[in-house]
């Protein structure tokens, strides 16, 4: 085994120690199973280990938050997903839930509270943009200095919890040329993945909703889509290879891009 | 004698009429399930912002601006109405003239607005029926949809040039000499008119000014009630639909609590006292009167605008599904329905329900984005409505789509979405290095 291989915290080895650390991080479903946020789940990771970050993750004790069925109807379904995280979660004594999911930072912040789990819920852009503003992330010479990125508002950070400026400070602290699609913000469209979507084929009609978004982010003549959340990233991505344009324009994660900044 | 007679009787029935539809409004609303919202300045101050301020509405100014001049024209405007209905009811003439230098001020002001009025609902027109603005052209804008909206910017443009019409007619007879019009000068906007009657002998004049007194003050009591039938509702609804709308990040779904409490005993949690058999003998909405009381107030307060199919995904690439019918089915089914159920309540049944509206491609289109909610200008949340109807096809009728229901079972059995096992959750963790420098 390599020396240098890092090792990822995991609540139930640490609180067997006795620990309880600061942060729970909350990988999610996509981080922890799609090859392509995989990389995102990483990439973050790397960041919490070399910023020395007193955190753990719930490996295999996690489960979906429930999201997904909700919102396609199932409340039974999502109440015994919600229940049964809340317990795991309050059984480790968390108190502060970082999460790289939109999906999942909005049932954490807004829906579990209500069922017996409050937690201060933090999303990666947010934490990253934090430790950027405390001196704790410094960028000397980021490989985007004055490269062309536009930034896709996930639904649920963005219209849902009017998140629209941590990611946003992110990428100018990268140096980053900034440019908006026509639609941002709180007009932002959606990527066409939410409320069950991802799942399943789309309603008839005349077009994908992921490639109209992935046209907006072409005609900013951006080199890079920057993306937050996992669903968004799926879609943007497959945009991209539909309209043959992954070769030039690359969809890459807040955590990402500045994992890559920090040379980690 | 006999005019003051007709009027207050016109007067009176027509406001009548109008508080009696308010009420049978509100007691159709009441049909639908209840829900606790708590009062707030916070509320209040969203009130002034969004309702009288229209700030959503401002998100294009010219628009903005020509739909506040609409606005605060009918307001001022219908200030007049007490000098119209004072002189009505004791047969007066400009019983306000009293005021001496205040009173063509006064007037003037309401000019302006009349003018501002004409101006912007002959734009709005033009905006509908000639440069046909997509969002007023949508499937769901048939006939009527279309025809209501015309028929109330003509009649605003009409009742305001029947005030405009009517004071220029009367500065004319002034100079006549007649002493039932009292001498109080040409006002601001109409004393440009009067050049086109200074021909007309006196008996002409006061039929003209007479007609247009008349036709102003029973085209308001006629307009009045034709509101409360019509999309136009809005300007009366739109104000409670703001203070009552939700206030928490939008993302939030709401809550049923039965089933919290289901779920509980299901996994020995210590819970509540289990819900009532009436409360759990149905999950979601198939029926408008399976929803809550302030969705059954979105829908009444829908002018039909339609920035919330213009923002919406799933409608911009050409799906069945569109917000704004959404809540349109949602008011005709209440008005279908209002006069029995409220009669019947909990037994009403007509063999019939929402859903025959709704088809189930229009709920399964939508990506719960939040962009209609974000864009109505009076704070409907559509998504509300779309959520509880999918609840009721899930949780009841266990009619999701395949794909959906496979990840029913995955989050069910797996714990994910996908079919993996729990145990390669940390499979992303291995071979973790930083990049060697």
């Amino acid at each position: 085994m390599d020396n240098n291989q890092l090792k990822v915290p995991v609540m139930a080895e640490l609180s067997a120690q006795g620990k309880s650390p600061e942060f729970l991080f909350w990988v999610g479903c996509a981080g922890a199973y799609d090859d392509r946020y995989k990389k995102v789940t990483r990439a973050f990771a790397k960041i919490l280990l070399h910023l020395n970050i007193d955190f753990a993750v719930l490996g295999n004790e996690e489960r979906c938050t429930g999201d997904p069925a909700r919102r396609a109807g199932n409340e039974m379904l999502f109440q015994m997903m919600a229940l049964t995280n809340i317990e795991v979660v309050n059984g480790y004594n968390v108190k502060k839930i970082i999460t790289i999911c939109p999906h999942c930072y909005n049932v954490f912040k807004n829906e579990y509270p209500e069922l017996g789990g409050a937690y201060e819920v933090i999303h990666h852009t947010q934490f990253l943009k934090q430790m950027i503003d405390e001196k704790k992330i410094n960028i000397q010479n980021s490989e985007y200095i004055n490269k062309m990125i536009t930034y896709h508002d996930p639904c649920y950070l963005g219209r849902a919890n009017e998140e629209y400026d941590s990611a946003r400070d992110v990428l100018k602290q990268l140096g980053a040329n900034l440019v908006e699609m026509k639609r941002n913000k709180n007009s932002a469209l959606c990527c066409g993945a939410g409320g069950g979507q991802m799942f399943k084929e789309a309603e008839p009609g005349n077009k994908e909703v992921f490639l109209e978004r992935t046209e907006e982010a072409i005609d900013t003549k951006a080199a890079i889509i920057a993306s937050s959340c996992p669903f968004c990233m799926v879609m943007l991505t497959d945009g991209l290879k539909y309209k043959n344009k992954e070769e030039e324009i690359s969809n890459l994660d807040v955590a990402e891009l500045l994992a890559n900044a920090m040379e980690l | 004698m006999i005019e003051q007679i007709v009027f207050t009787l016109a007067f009176v029935s027509a406001f009548g009429l109008f508080f009696y539809r308010l009420y049978r409004i509100y007691k159709y609303i009441k049909i639908a399930k209840p829900l606790k919202l708590k009062f707030g300045f916070k509320r209040v101050a969203r009130v002034l912002k969004i309702a009288i301020a229209q700030s959503k509405i401002f998100k294009n100014p010219l628009v903005g601006l020509l739909h506040a001049f609409v606005f605060w024209g009918f307001i001022i405007v219908n200030v007049e109405m007490l000098e119209i209905t004072i002189d009505g009811v004791f047969g007066t003439h400009r019983s306000l003239s009293f005021l001496g230098d205040i009173y063509p001020m006064m007037i003037a002001v309401f000019e302006l607005f009349a003018l501002s009025v004409i101006i912007a609902c002959v734009i709005f027109l033009g905006r509908r029926n000639i440069i046909k603005l997509k969002r007023f052209w949508n499937k769901e804008m048939t006939t009527w949809p279309r025809s209501d909206a015309n028929i109330i910017l003509i009649t605003e443009i009409l009742l305001m040039c029947s005030v405009l019409i009517m004071n220029a007619t009367d500065t004319v007879i002034q100079s006549f000499g007649n002493e039932h019009y009292p001498k109080v000068g040409a006002f601001l906007v109409s004393g440009y008119l009067t050049p086109l009657f200074s021909g007309m002998s006196e008996s002409t004049l006061i039929f003209i000014e007479r007609f247009c007194w008349w036709f102003h003050i029973i085209g308001v009591l006629i307009f009045m009630n034709y509101v409360t039938f019509s999309k136009h509702l809005h300007i009366f609804f739109s104000f409670f639909n703001v203070y009552y709308s939700k206030f928490s990040p939008l993302g939030k779904m709401m809550n049923i609590p039965c089933v919290t409490n289901e779920v509980k005993i299901m996994l020995n949690l210590p819970s509540a006292d289990p819900c009532s058999i009436e409360q759990t003998n149905q999950f979601g909405a198939k029926d408008a009167q399976d929803l809550y009381w302030k969705n059954l107030l979105d829908a009444f307060s829908c002018t039909e605008c339609g920035r919330c199919t213009s923002v919406c995904p799933a409608n911009i690439t050409g799906k069945k599904l569109s917000p704004r019918k959404i809540v349109m089915d949602l008011r005709d089914r209440v008005e279908e329905i209002g006069p029995k159920a409220v009669k019947q309540g909990n037994n009403f049944n007509d063999g019939k329900s929402l859903l025959d509206q709704i088809s189930t491609e229009e709920l399964w289109a939508c990506t719960t984005c939040n962009a209609c909610v974000q864009e109505c200008p009076v704070n409907i949340d559509p998504l509300a409505i779309i959520l509880e109807l999918r609840r009721f096809l899930v949780l009841e009728k266990g009619s999701a789509p395949g794909p959906i229901n496979a990840v029913f079972a995955n989050i069910e059995n797996n714990g994910a979405p996908w079919q993996y096992s729990a145990d390669d959750r940390m499979l992303w963790a291995e071979e973790l290095s930083f990049k060697s420098k």
